[in-house]
């Protein structure tokens, strides 16, 4: 369900679809539920986003290829830098100039998104792609209230009337468990909580049913309690609806409670993708494993944390062959010059020769994390 | 993302440091000089205008303001003309006195400039000490030194300038004016332009005071006086230095405006705007360059100043970038 | 009122002798709008009240943590304990010395006092000044305190700390710009060490880093208690961190202690409804696909605090008592302090 590429002749129709078109067809397109659940709602093939600076061009996403299946959880994790954040930023064409999509291609719902221009891209945007962001107030109008946003939305992207647009409006509001969601209706953004902003930003973000939602660090500004109400929100909506949602965040924590696949990255490469169990009990690629080990428990408790040495490259110096081999403990020839691509391992696939199918390599330091991981 | 780039961006770890002077050569504020022709020439008309003030008694061809070397009977000689009777060539023409425009307008950028560089040196001064005092401590200080910046802010700072003047010359006994002028039109131009430093400064401190590294010398028992003048001063003095270039614009431009008013620098030491005032009697009489080439030299000087300034504030504006 | 109780529930140490105690400690914020607005609007003077009643006490070599949600004040009262802000109540007392009056205290006379503890901050990229390089940050401490040392002894140490934390001596000429996150950090320790203090307060060390450096730095932290036997006061709403780095923990809630126990008995069997609803929270690797337990509500706003037990909204257990009356720490027997009337009145375990 995760590697299909949409085909060739697909290609070709998707590219001069307009949007027009797809606003027509994505109603229908839902009800046809048997096409529907083979094929993927996103699909990103071996996109490569380069900035050109003038000290020369710094490749910042380099060969991201991944697929989300309607009604799943793709969490996309890494440290800062890696690329997560930008991989979402690329989907959306809203990446920072001068950054561009050098290579590679987008798919929503089968047709082709990422060479389309800007004014054809900002009708998706709401209709068929939801966002959420960290901050919840840069989403919200100050100047209106949530009815109105709500209402807006609504009757921009749907062929409503102002009382059938309220009466949604509503129903999203208490969808997403605001308490009282007749009287907030009159409030403003700044008379709500943080939780409860971030309640009315996924009720946005879901207003017009799009079936593919962003997520960038959903809860990144929320305290742990009020975290685990939103992610648990997010999931059973998106599961109610279909929807396939992409959750970018830093938190391993996260992931593992809400994403049902993990993709991590480093230094702007996709490096290890597979089912979210999988990924946390038996990491496949080194970086995942030390990234593993290294995240304290709150079962067990550990004399040392294990640590990974040194630090992710910075785009400018990424090095030759595996872009991990100056830190890896397995590191030999061949990783410090060709590079890895995604192989499949364990339940999913991780870019690493220790996984080459044909001449996989020899692990050379046994006891590396094994016993770190196995405490997971 | 923007985040992730920038911090994953900065200065290589690995390689060693280079040169102070590669470096700068090859930092951002260069390489956006480098890519603007107009702050380039702003930049060479700043520069030549200033060296020429500086060193106009070697460049003049006669000093203005010694009436000896005045030769009347060369009055009104048009530009680029050789005179008949002392053999003088004028390239900027002359005025009523016989004195040669170019000349005047050498040594009255230099009145220009200084007085529009004590005038911001002094509000910076002020506005700075003011602004830090009101920021770090705060309290009945804050709410008073403001409240005065606001009441201040309601005028016109050109009728601030204006006001100062006056009062200011009214406890001076009549003999001195002449002496003080330039004291005097500093002090005013200064005094009517201390509160946009103050703010800037006010603000910058209240931020910069509350950052951790100002909170970890506080930790070790650093006195206030430490904390002000190592930390805190240093950290705010971007954003002062670039209002200061943008206030020189506007210091030279006030003091044009008060000289042309009459009250500022006397006939006898023309500034810019002294010659100006005078020039425009002859405006319709024939003799146009009097006016002409002084406005065009205050204009010049103003708007070379004030573009470098709105590059630098751009180039130095973390929001902008 | 609870200043002479909560004094008296304060178990006597088993082991080792106490370096700080804490009796009481509060501090009150004015929030209120500026005085003509007052006037003109009517409003009454706010008071803030971040840090409320809270006692506590650390032995020496001892690591103990303070954790919870945003606003529940554990930031402010590592501010207290180093003199940042001044104490609105309580008292403060650091090796059998009265240093309640700290935040009064500064310049050379504060100067053997105050080289004994150090602070580590949160966010990286604001805690060095940018305009000085790497070596005078961390001799900064050392010119303060040791005025007497030579220039040349002075960079020599700056060197040893800079390698003590993983870095190298030449570093001591480059700019914090030029460094990551996690080798900030490193500097900032390196600061910290640099007066060879025996108490460390560390206000969310790990917070802004990513979890790999996260490691390294607490790696680091524990390396340097081992061995210099410091001492750590650690700051964090991260449960997991916490338990891998304290033997105590108070869980803070709106200003207040809800709870404070042993490391390994908060996480095996917490008392207080508050302890374990975070606990229950705390998204975990071990249970993947696992529910949390969800938390009803969000924190109050600190200005207009419940009455009673300010947790009672939000607790199921609450009753008309816990409406009413606020609870006292008091000790149990397995080490633990709870501040909770169910518990007290053994309506819950």
């Amino acid at each position: 369900m995760t590697s299909s590429t949409p085909s060739s002749d697909k290609k070709g129709a998707a590219t001069h679809a307009g949007p027009g078109e797809q606003s027509g067809q994505s109603p229908s397109h839902k009800l046809d539920d048997a096409t529907f659940q083979q094929k993927p709602v996103l699909s990103v093939r071996h996109m490569r986003v380069e900035f050109p600076t003038r000290h020369g061009t710094l490749v910042a996403l380099d060969d991201v290829s991944f697929d989300i299946a309607p009604g799943e959880v793709l969490g996309v994790v890494g440290e800062s830098g890696a690329g997560k954040s930008m991989t979402g930023n690329a989907v959306i064409q809203l990446l920072e100039p001068p950054g561009r999509i050098a290579e590679g291609e987008v798919y929503l719902s089968g047709k082709r998104i990422d060479d389309l221009a800007e004014e054809d891209f900002v009708p998706l945007r709401g209709r068929h792609i939801g966002m959420i962001f960290q901050d919840p107030l840069t989403s919200l109008n100050p100047l209106f209230s949530i009815g109105d946003q709500l209402i807006e939305t609504i009757r921009t992207h749907l062929p409503m009337n102002e009382k059938q647009a309220r009466e949604e409006a509503l129903k999203l509001l208490r969808e997403v468990g605001i308490p009282a969601a007749e009287e907030r209706l009159n409030s403003y953004p700044h008379q709500f909580s943080g939780g409860m902003r971030q309640r009315v930003v996924i009720a946005l973000a879901l207003a017009a049913r799009p079936e593919f939602i962003i997520a960038d660090e959903p809860t990144t500004a929320l305290d742990v309690s009020v975290q685990a109400q939103i992610l648990a929100l997010l999931k059973r909506l998106c599961a109610d609806h279909g929807t396939a949602v992409m959750l970018v965040t830093h938190d391993m924590g996260v992931i593992a409670e809400t994403a049902d696949r993990v993709a991590v990255m480093y230094a702007g490469r996709l490096i290890e993708i597979g089912p979210v169990e999988e990924v946390i009990r038996s990491p496949q690629h080194p970086y995942t494993k030390g990234l593993m080990a290294s995240i304290p428990g709150i079962v067990k408790r550990l004399d040392r944390l294990y640590q990974i040495e040194g630090s992710m490259p910075r785009l400018a110096a990424i090095p030759l062959g595996c872009p991990f081999n100056p830190r890896c403990p397995h590191a030999q020839d061949r990783c410090r010059t060709e590079r890895p691509d995604l192989m499949p391992a364990g339940a999913g696939q991780a870019a690493c020769w220790l996984h080459d199918p044909v001449d996989p390599l020899p692990r050379l330091d046994e006891n590396d994390t094994q016993e770190h991981a196995h405490v997971r | 993302m923007s985040q992730e780039l920038q911090r994953a961006d900065p200065t290589p770890v690995v390689a060693k440091p280079p040169g102070k002077l590669r470096t700068f050569l090859d930092s951002d504020i260069v390489h956006s000089w480098k890519n603007q022709p107009v702050v380039i020439v702003a930049t060479l008309v700043t520069l030549i205008m200033f060296a020429a003030a500086l060193f106009a008694p070697w460049i003049a061809p006669q000093n203005p303001f010694d009436p000896r070397q005045l030769e009347l009977i060369d009055a009104f000689t048009p530009p680029l003309t050789t005179s008949d009777f002392t053999g003088n060539f004028y390239l900027l023409g002359s005025d009523s006195q016989g004195r040669d425009v170019f000349s005047a307008i050498l040594y009255g950028s230099r009145i220009s400039l200084l007085v529009g560089f004590a005038a911001v040196i002094f509000a910076l001064a002020l506005g700075t000490a003011l602004g830090l005092m009101a920021g770090f401590r705060g309290g009945w200080r804050d709410a008073l030194i403001m409240r005065i910046a606001d009441v201040q802010l309601t005028f016109p700072s050109i009728l601030m300038a204006l006001l100062i003047f006056g009062v200011i010359r009214g406890f001076l006994p009549r003999s001195m004016h002449a002496e003080v002028a330039i004291i005097v039109l500093i002090i005013a131009i200064g005094l009517s332009d201390w509160v946009q430093y103050a703010r800037a400064v006010r603000g910058a401190t209240m931020v910069e005071k509350n950052k951790e590294y100002v909170q970890a010398a506080r930790v070790i028992g650093l006195p206030a006086r430490k904390l002000l003048f190592q930390h805190i001063l240093p950290n705010v003095m971007r954003p002062v230095l670039v209002i200061g270039t943008i206030g020189l614009a506007l210091a030279i431009i006030a003091e044009a405006t008060l000289s042309f008013l009459g009250v500022g620098m006397p006939a006898t030491q023309p500034s810019l705007g002294t010659l100006i005032r005078v020039g425009q009697d002859y405006m319709f009489s024939g003799e146009w360059w009097i006016l002409l080439f002084p406005g065009v030299a205050l204009l010049m000087l103003a708007l070379s100043v004030n573009l470098l300034g709105d590059w630098l504030r751009d180039i130095l504006n973390p929001k902008l970038r | 009122m609870c200043a002479d109780t909560a004094i008296k529930q304060q178990p006597s140490p088993a082991s080792g002798d106490i370096l700080l105690e804490a009796r009481d400690l509060a501090r009150h914020f004015d929030v209120s709008k500026p005085w003509l607005n007052r006037v003109l609007e009517r409003s009454e003077k706010l008071s803030l009240k971040a840090v409320d009643g809270v006692s506590f006490s650390i032995r020496r070599g001892e690591t103990v943590a303070l954790v919870g949600e945003s606003g529940c004040g554990k930031s402010t009262v590592a501010r207290l304990v180093v003199g940042l802000y001044g104490l609105t109540r309580g008292s403060l007392v650091f090796d059998g010395e009265d240093i309640s009056d700290l935040s009064q205290r500064t310049g050379r006379q504060a100067a053997s006092l105050r080289k004994r503890f150090q602070m580590i901050f949160q966010d990286p990229y604001a805690s060095l000044n940018p305009l000085w390089r790497v070596g005078t940050i961390i001799g900064e401490p050392l010119r303060f305190f040791r005025p007497e040392m030579s220039s040349t002894d002075r960079r020599r140490r700056v060197g040893e700390l800079l390698e003590q934390v993983g870095m190298s001596p030449m570093d001591a000429l480059r700019y914090p710009h030029e460094f990551s996150g996690g080798q900030r950090q490193r500097i900032s320790i390196a600061r910290a060490l640099s007066n060879e203090p025996e108490f460390m307060i560390c206000d969310e060390p790990t917070s802004a880093l990513d979890v790999s450096v996260q490691a390294q730095i607490l790696n680091l932290m524990r390396d340097l208690q081992d061995e210099y036997g410091l001492t750590y006061l650690f700051i964090s709403h991260d449960m997991a961190v916490v338990k891998h780095m304290s033997d105590r923990i108070a869980v803070m809630y709106l200003g207040r202690i809800a709870e404070i126990s042993p490391s390994d008995q908060l996480f095996a069997n917490p008392h207080h409804p508050y302890s374990k609803m975070l606990l229950a929270a705390v998204p975990s690797l071990e249970g993947v696909g696992k529910e949390r337990t969800m938390i009803q509500g969000e924190v109050p706003n600190p200005v207009h605090p419940p009455s009673g037990c300010a947790f009672h909204p939000r607790c199921p257990h609450a009753n008309a008592r816990c409406k009413a009356e606020v609870p006292l720490l008091i000790a149990r027997d397995d080490g633990s302090e709870v501040a909770c009337h169910a518990v007290e009145e053994g309506r819950i375990e």
